[in-house]
């Protein structure tokens, strides 16, 4: 198979990016020729949009807010560009709670704020994991394992918390959903928790839980849910391919020698890029074939990050693989 | 983030000072006895029970000023005296060197291993004073409770907090700059070579599965790292092999430290008018390193001098 992608012009960010998993979220907004990126550094997010002929660039940053209570500022665990039929959100998890902004960055259109305790207790407080779902959801994870669920609007701050999913005991570290575009897949949603347990979800008014697949004690810290099946990143470097309704064990693969930190899917080709503490970055080829319900995982390219430090890895918008193979 | 970061921080960071320390003491021939007392102090001091209750309770991190005080405080803790260069740079070897082993760590629950590998040492530099060792084996043992039953998820959450707290740190050990784990950027070097973290498996394969569960097929990928199997796991217990040795002295007695006497070297000795007993600590002196820049000699009188200078 030829190469399908190539190094583009590096865009330099405002500040480095932190040991956070999935630090890395994009928005093409092909209308406007501009691409959106951002990181998260410690307390705030670096937002850089990016025009396609590589001569304009501009950044923001948004901070966390701080809550109530007057304490040390708030870190924030992620930030994700949740793409919905109406509108694009901007969503940002920190310790204090949940904020979303218009996807430009730059009006804040609702803050959620999360049970923090006064005095600290011995399980630290976050919300991590965004996905946006179907038409209306945008579903946000939280270190209790509990999964939020927010109905949003066509447009306007009206956002409401519109349920609470319970199934996992430990924090959240991901969640995904259905990301082909095929209305047909049964599942769609998968929320990750630092046990592993990966829980499959079908949206509606009341959400509804298809499936769970334990995860043997090793945090799974990224997954992306594709045709019907789950990619997921673990500690131990591997990654699980699972059929999400059924929970049936697909493919194992023995990919990074240490903690992946994000798993991503370019939906139209079934190129999947890993990147891990080990700081490669790997690119696999899948290809699901329906009939007769198999999968195949090919090694596609490796690519080694000599930059060290390299959470910088998520800086390494190799997701322009993903761009680029919209085709 | 985590909650549970301040104590291992601490006693990491504590446990690199007592290592620079101590050799600095042994490298100017400082008598055994008065170099003894400094470090039981200091150690005295760093495993207070009043201090370690509070540093124990879940909190967040302390913002760098303050747990710069700390240490700070911790160094003056017994009669030797440090300028303020000479705090800075002892400060930024300690953190460097605990940041290296944050990332090198194989897995983050490897963060426990480093740990009880300062706490070794630390319980070796007291063997000989019963109740000072009682107090560090005591905080031992709070740690093996704590953080024991901790989940490697957990463990990745403290590492996280680290990282972001040591996150743009960039100062350049000549120590790691001559074992070639440091680039001249400041950036460590994380091997693509050796053993993988224990409970990870060397990479290469791919296995498919039928959907009834058996295994279809295997493809052996070249992954071009150069990764070999999983050493033991170390011990978490009270005593017993770490198997990992990040955390471990490096500045121990079987590896040279370069000394550097520069020409005129203008930090030199300054002898304090207190008392004899003090003279020879007053002389605390030494220079790691290739390049010595000398430093202003603006430290007053009875101010000693622990110059210890680093490629900067």
């Amino acid at each position: 198979m030829a190469k399908m992608y190539h190094k583009e012009k590096s865009i330099q960010i405002k500040s480095s990016a932190s040991a956070l998993y999935n630090n890395l979220s994009v928005l093409r907004i092909a209308p406007r020729c501009l691409t959106y990126f951002t990181a998260v550094h410690a307390n705030v997010v670096n937002m850089v949009s990016a025009s396609w002929d590589g001569l304009n660039y501009s950044h923001r940053q948004l901070q966390a807010k701080e809550g109530n209570v007057a304490t040390s500022s708030s870190l924030i665990m992620q930030a994700a560009w949740c793409v919905l039929p109406p509108r694009d959100l901007l969503v940002l998890t920190s310790q204090k709670g949940i904020q979303m902004y218009e996807s430009d960055g730059s009006i804040m259109v609702y803050w959620h704020a999360l049970d923090t305790p006064e005095t600290p207790t011995a399980k630290a407080v976050f919300a991590r994991g965004i996905a946006a779902v179907r038409e209306k959801y945008i579903c946000v994870g939280v270190s209790s394992g509990s999964v939020l669920v927010f109905d949003i609007p066509c447009k306007g701050s009206n956002i409401t918390l519109s349920e609470v999913l319970e199934e996992h005991k430990e924090a959240i570290t991901d969640m995904a959903s259905e990301c082909s575009g095929s209305s047909e897949c049964i599942a769609d949603l998968v929320s990750a928790d630092d046990s592993g347990l990966l829980c499959v979800w079908k949206a509606g008014e009341d959400f509804q839980l298809l499936n769970k697949i334990p995860g043997f004690d090793t945090s799974c810290s990224s997954v992306k849910l594709w045709k019907g099946t789950v990619i997921a990143g673990y500690g131990t470097g591997q990654i699980r391919l699972y059929e999400a309704v059924t929970a049936i064990l697909h493919a194992e693969v023995n990919a990074h020698a240490r903690w992946i930190y994000s798993v991503d899917i370019a939906p139209f080709t079934g190129l999947l890029l890993s990147a891990a503490e080990d700081s490669w970055v790997r690119v696999w080829h899948l290809s699901l074939t329906p009939e007769t319900n198999s999968v195949e995982v090919m090694p596609f390219t490796h690519i080694l990050y000599m930059s060290i430090e390299s959470w910088g890895l998520q800086n390494i918008l190799f997701i322009k693989t993903h761009c680029n193979n919209q085709k | 983030m985590s909650t549970r970061t301040l104590p291992l921080l601490f006693i990491n960071l504590g446990g690199e000072m007592l290592y620079i320390l101590d050799q600095r003491l042994r490298a100017q021939n400082i008598p055994a006895d008065k170099a003894k007392k400094v470090m039981n102090d200091i150690i005295t001091t760093m495993f207070n029970k009043k201090f370690l209750e509070e540093l124990f309770k879940p909190q967040e991190l302390y913002s760098k000023k303050a747990l710069r005080t700390v240490f700070d405080r911790l160094a003056h803790a017994s009669i030797m005296r440090l300028n303020q260069a000479s705090m800075d740079k002892l400060y930024d070897l300690m953190t460097m060197a605990f940041k290296y082993q944050v990332l090198l760590c194989p897995r983050p629950k490897d963060i426990l291993l480093v740990s009880f590998n300062h706490m070794d040492a630390i319980r070796d530099f007291v063997k000989d004073t019963p109740s000072i060792l009682g107090q560090v084996e005591e905080t031992n043992k709070q740690l093996i409770e704590i953080y024991s039953l901790l989940s490697g998820g957990e463990f990745q959450l403290i590492r996280q907090t680290l990282l972001i707290f040591f996150q743009d740190m960039h100062i350049r050990v000549s120590i790691f700059l001559k074992d070639k784990v440091q680039n001249s950027n400041g950036r460590f070097v994380l091997p693509t070579s050796g053993p993988v973290p224990y409970g990870t498996q060397t990479p290469g394969l791919v296995r498919i599965y039928s959907c009834s569960g058996e295994e279809l097929r295997k493809t052996l990928f070249r992954d071009n790292g150069n990764y070999c199997a999983a050493l033991r796991e170390g011990s978490f217990e009270m005593y017993g092999d770490r198997v990992i040795k990040l955390g471990t002295n490096m500045y121990s007695v079987s590896r040279p430290v370069e000394t550097h006497m520069s020409g005129t070297s203008k930090n030199s000795l300054q002898h304090t008018k207190d008392k004899q007993a003090n003279a020879e600590l007053a002389k605390i002196m030494g220079e790691f390193g290739e390049e010595v820049e000398p430093s202003p000699s603006s430290s007053s009188k009875g101010d000693d001098l622990l110059a210890m200078m680093d490629g900067l």
